[in-house]
C-alpha cells in the first residue's frame, strides 16, 4: 500500500536529516519526500509517500511524532486528498516532432516553458499516476533530462494539520487532554486510541 | 545580569538542582570548567575516560531518578560518550549531555578536535541541540532537561561552540516548571478495566517504566487486586519485591522456570512499562499466541510496535493504574495462583548445584543488607545477578539492558555511589572489567564504597556459553588467557584487594568487604564451565526452556 502523509516540523537546519536517518535506520521504504516553508516563519511542511503496510504507518507515525521537531503529523485519506507533484522534462524535439508534442502536451495540459531548436521544456503538474501516463507517451521522442519534486498533498474541507495534538502536549503537559475526545473529533493522526487485534 | 556562555550554563544547570556533574576537561570546555571552578557550587567529578563519565551520569540518573549531567570536549571528548549516551537511550535513562564545540568561525573547516557530535548523536538521543548564539543558551539548556526528563526519558545532548561560552548576555533565573504526567480519566481507563476484569489466568508483567514513573507501590496493590503473579523484565527488577509470594523473578531469555511456564499457562498478559524486547518476547509471533494483551506505555510507538495489544493505553503507569485502581473490583484468581505456586516450588536456582556465583551473590545480598545498589557489568554475572540477587526496592539495580554494554558497571557504581551515598555492590566479570578498569582510580581518588565482586572465569562466559550451544564448543577468542593479577591490580590503584577461592571464603571476604568504606576488589574464582540456566534460545517459544547444557 501507499500512504501519504503530511508533517508541520520545525524550519530549521537538521529537521530533514533527522526524518531522513530515522527512515533509514528503522527500514522504511519512502516513495518521495518534500519539503517547504509554510505559512508561519517557524514551520515547514513535509510530505512523505510510504509503501508499506498498516503496521509500517503506525510505526513510521509514531516514530516520526516522537521527534522533538515535528510537531503535527497526519496521514492523509486517498478521498481526501489532493495530491500534486510537478515534473519538468527537457525533452528532444527537432522541428519536424514538435506539432506531435504539442498534441500530446495539450492532452495533459502540460505547458511547454521553453524552446530550443533540437530540445523543449515542458511543464506538467498533477497526480503522479498522470505524470508517469505523460512520461510514458513522450519517452520515445527522447529524454534529455528530467526534475519531479515528489507529492505535495493537502487535505479537502476546513480540518486542518494544525487543529491535530501534538505528542509532546499529549504526554507532559499538566492540563488534562481527553483522548478519546481528540479521537472522536478526529484530531488524533493514529487511527484509534485503544486499538482491538483484528482476527488473525 | 550580564554573564558569560559559560557561567549562564552553570546558573542553568544549578536552577535545575543539578549538584553533580560527571565529565573530562578540554581544550572547548575550557570556560565551562573555569566557570565551574569560581562557582565552587557543583561537584565535578572527573573520571579516567568520558565513556566513564557518561556511565557514571547514568548510574546516578538510574539510582537517583534525576537527570544525570555529562561534559566533554570536542571531538574524542565527544565521541567517547557515545557508547555511554546509547546506554541510556536504549534504557531510557535521564541524562543531558553537554560537549564543546569549536567556535563558529571554525566550524566545519575540519578544525582540530572538531567532530559533528550532533549528526553523530542523533539516533541515539531524544533529542540534541547545537547552540550557536549565545542568546538561545539558557532556554536550550532548561529545554534538554524537560526532554531529558519527561514522557519517556532519555538522553539529550547540547553541543556549545566556544565562542557561545566566551560571550557574554543577560541572564535571567528561572524556576523550572514541573510537569506532571498527563491524569488518565476513568472514561480513557475503563476499556482496561473491562479487560482486567475478564482475565482467568493473569500475569503482570513489570518494565523499566514502572521504575522510571514511580508506580511501584500501585503494582503491588494491583497484584493484589488482581490476585495475579508477578514477573519482571531485567530492567523491572526491583519495582517489585523478589520476597514476595507473588513474584516470580526474572521473566525472559535467562528468566526463571515458573515465569516461563506461567506465562505459557495464562490468558491475559498485563504489560506494564515494558517494550517486549527480543530479550524478553523472544518469539514475537507466538508470544502472545491466544492470549490477551494489556499494555501501559508512556510511549505511543511502544504500542503495537513488537507484540499486539488488545487493549492499550497510552500513559504514565502511575497516573494509568490509580485510575484503574479506583474502578477495579477486588478478583479472585485462587486455583490460578495455586497452580503458579506449584510452579513457583519446582524453581531449581542453583542447576550445577555448585555455582559459585550464586553462592557470592546471596552471601552478598545477605551481609549487604537493605541499603545496597546492585551495579552489573554485561554477560553471564549480570544474568547471574538477575537471577540470584533478592531486588527488593526499585532503583537498586544499575544494569545495561538494552544496549547490553560491556564496560558500564563501572562508571554505573560509580554514579550510583555518587547520587545514594550508599555501598554500591559492582558484579562484573573479567571481560567486562577489563574494558573500563581505569575508571578504579576514579573510584579510588573519590574514596567511595564499591565492593567489586570480579567473577574471573578465565572466559568470555556469555559467548562462550552461546559457542557451546551453537557454535559446537568452537570457542573462538573466548577464552581469556591474561596473567593479570587482580589483587595486585586493585592494590597498585590504592584499593584493597581480595581473592574468594573456595567456598569457606566467601563469608569473610565479603563481610570484610561490604564493611569497608572504600573500593575493595574481589577477585571471585568461577569455573568457566558454568553457564547461564535456564536460557530459551532466541527466538524460539517458551516452552522450549533449556535446564541443562553439557
Amino acid at each position: 500500500m501507499q500512504y501519504t502523509i503530511s508533517a508541520l516540523v520545525a524550519n530549521k537546519s537538521g529537521v530533514l536529516m533527522r526524518v531522513s536517518s530515522l527512515f533509514s535506520r528503522r527500514a522504511y521504504n519512502i516513495e518521495s519526500l518534500s519539503v517547504a516553508k509554510t505559512e508561519e516563519e517557524a514551520l515547514s511542511r513535509m510530505t512523505i509517500v510510504l509503501n508499506g503496510d498498516e503496521y509500517v504507518l503506525d510505526q513510521m507515525m509514531k516514530q516520526m511524532d516522537k521527534l522533538v521537531d515535528v510537531k503535527k503529523i497526519i496521514c492523509i485519506g486517498e478521498n481526501e486528498a489532493i495530491a500534486r507533484e510537478l515534473l519538468l522534462v527537457k525533452l528532444n524535439a527537432p522541428a519536424e516532432k514538435r506539432a506531435e508534442i504539442y498534441q500530446i502536451c495539450e492532452i495533459f495540459r502540460a505547458k511547454v516553458d521553453d524552446l530550443y531548436p533540437t530540445s523543449m521544456v515542458v511543464e506538467l503538474t498533477g497526480e503522479s499516476s498522470k505524470l508517469d501516463g505523460f512520461i510514458n507517451m513522450i519517452k520515445d521522442y527522447g529524454i534529455l533530462e528530467m526534475a519531479r519534486t515528489g507529492v505535495t498533498a493537502i487535505t479537502r474541507g476546513n480540518t486542518c494539520i494544525k487543529d491535530m495534538v501534538d505528542y509532546n502536549e499529549k504526554i507532559c503537559d499538566a492540563d488534562e487532554l481527553d483522548l478519546n475526545e481528540c479521537a472522536q473529533t478526529g484530531k488524533r493522526k493514529v487511527p484509534l486510541f485503544i486499538r482491538k487485534r483484528s482476527a488473525e | 545580569m550580564k554573564l558569560s556562555g559559560a557561567d549562564i550554563l552553570i546558573r542553568c544547570l544549578l536552577e535545575q538542582g543539578v549538584d553533580t556533574v560527571f565529565g573530562y576537561p578540554g581544550g572547548t570546555v575550557l570556560d565551562i570548567y573555569d566557570a565551574l571552578y569560581r562557582n565552587g557550587e557543583i561537584n565535578h567529578v572527573i573520571t579516567s575516560h568520558e565513556q566513564g563519565a557518561a556511565h557514571a551520569a547514568d548510574g546516578y540518573a538510574r539510582s537517583t531518578g534525576k537527570t544525570g549531567v555529562v561534559i566533554a570536549t570536542s571531538g574524542p571528548g565527544a565521541t567517547n560518550l557515545v557508547t555511554g549516551i546509547a546506554t541510556a537511550y536504549m534504557d531510557s535513562v535521564p541524562m543531558v549531555a553537554i560537549t564543546g564545540n569549536v567556535g563558529l568561525s571554525m566550524l566545519g573547516r575540519d578544525s582540530f578536535q572538531e567532530v559533528d557530535i550532533c549528526g553523530i548523536t542523533m539516533p541515539i538521543t531524544k533529542h540534541n541541540f547545537i547552540v550557536k548564539n549565545i542568546d538561545d543558551l539558557a532556554d536550550t539548556v532548561r529545554e534538554a532537561f524537560r526532554i531529558a526528563s519527561t514522557g519517556r526519558k532519555g538522553p539529550v545532548l547540547v553541543d556549545i561552540l566556544k565562542n557561545v561560552q566566551q560571550a557574554e548576555a543577560e541572564y535571567e533565573p528561572k524556576t523550572p516548571v514541573q510537569y506532571t504526567p498527563r491524569k488518565v480519566s476513568a472514561d480513557s481507563a475503563m476499556p482496561l478495566v473491562n479487560a482486567l476484569q475478564n482475565a482467568k489466568r493473569p500475569l503482570i508483567m513489570v518494565g523499566g517504566g514502572v521504575i522510571a514513573a514511580g508506580a511501584s507501590e500501585q503494582v503491588k496493590e494491583l497484584a493484589e487486586r488482581m490476585d495475579a503473579p508477578v514477573v519482571c523484565t531485567l530492567m523491572g527488577l526491583g519495582a517489585f519485591p523478589a520476597s514476595s509470594p507473588r513474584s516470580l523473578g526474572m521473566m525472559g531469555m535467562h528468566g526463571t522456570l515458573s515465569a516461563a511456564r506461567t506465562c505459557i499457562a495464562a490468558d491475559t498478559i498485563i504489560a506494564l512499562g515494558t517494550r517486549f524486547s527480543d530479550r524478553v518476547a523472544l518469539n514475537r509471533d507466538r508470544f502472545s499466541k491466544d492470549k490477551t494483551v494489556i499494555q501501559i506505555d508512556i510511549e505511543d510507538a511502544e504500542i503495537n510496535k513488537n507484540i499486539k495489544a488488545d487493549v492499550a493505553l497510552m500513559a504514565d503507569v502511575k497516573e494509568a493504574l490509580q485510575t484503574v485502581l479506583t474502578l477495579l473490583p477486588k478478583q479472585e484468581h485462587g486455583e490460578w495462583m495455586q497452580q503458579v505456586a506449584e510452579l513457583k516450588k519446582k524453581d531449581i536456582i542453583d542447576y550445577n548445584g555448585s555455582v559459585m556465583a550464586y553462592k557470592i551473590l546471596t552471601a552478598a545480598a545477605k551481609i549487604g543488607g537493605k541499603d545496597v545498589v546492585v551495579a552489573t557489568d554485561v554477560g553471564q554475572h549480570q544474568m547471574w545477578t538477575a537471577q540470584y540477587y533478592p531486588f527488593e526496592e526499585p532503583r537498586t539495580l544499575c544494569s545495561s539492558g538494552g544496549l547490553g554494554t560491556m564496560g558500564y558497571g563501572f562508571g554505573g557504581a560509580i554514579g550510583a555511589a555518587m547520587g545514594t551515598g550508599k555501598h554500591v555492590i559492582m558484579v562484573t566479570g573479567d571481560g567486562s572489567f577489563n574494558m573500563n578498569l581505569n575508571e578504579l582510580s576514579t573510584a579510588v581518588t573519590q574514596n567511595l564504597p564499591i565492593t567489586i565482586l570480579l567473577m574471573n572465569n578465565k572466559a568470555l562466559g556469555m559467548v562462550r556459553q552461546w559457542q557451546k550451544v551453537f557454535y559446537e564448543r568452537r570457542f573462538s577468542q573466548t577464552n581469556i588467557v591474561k596473567k593479570t593479577d587482580y589483587v595486585k591490580f586493585a592494590e597498585a590503584f590504592g584499593a584493597k584487594g581480595m581473592r574468594i577461592e573456595k567456598d569457606e571464603d566467601i563469608i569473610p571476604v565479603l563481610t570484610e568487604a561490604l564493611n569497608t568504606q572504600s573500593p575493595v576488589l574481589i577477585d571471585c574464582r568461577v569455573d568457566s564451565d558454568e553457564n547461564v540456566l535456564p536460557m530459551i534460545k532466541p527466538n524460539a517459544t517458551y516452552d522450549t526452556v533449556m535446564e541443562k547444557m553439557d
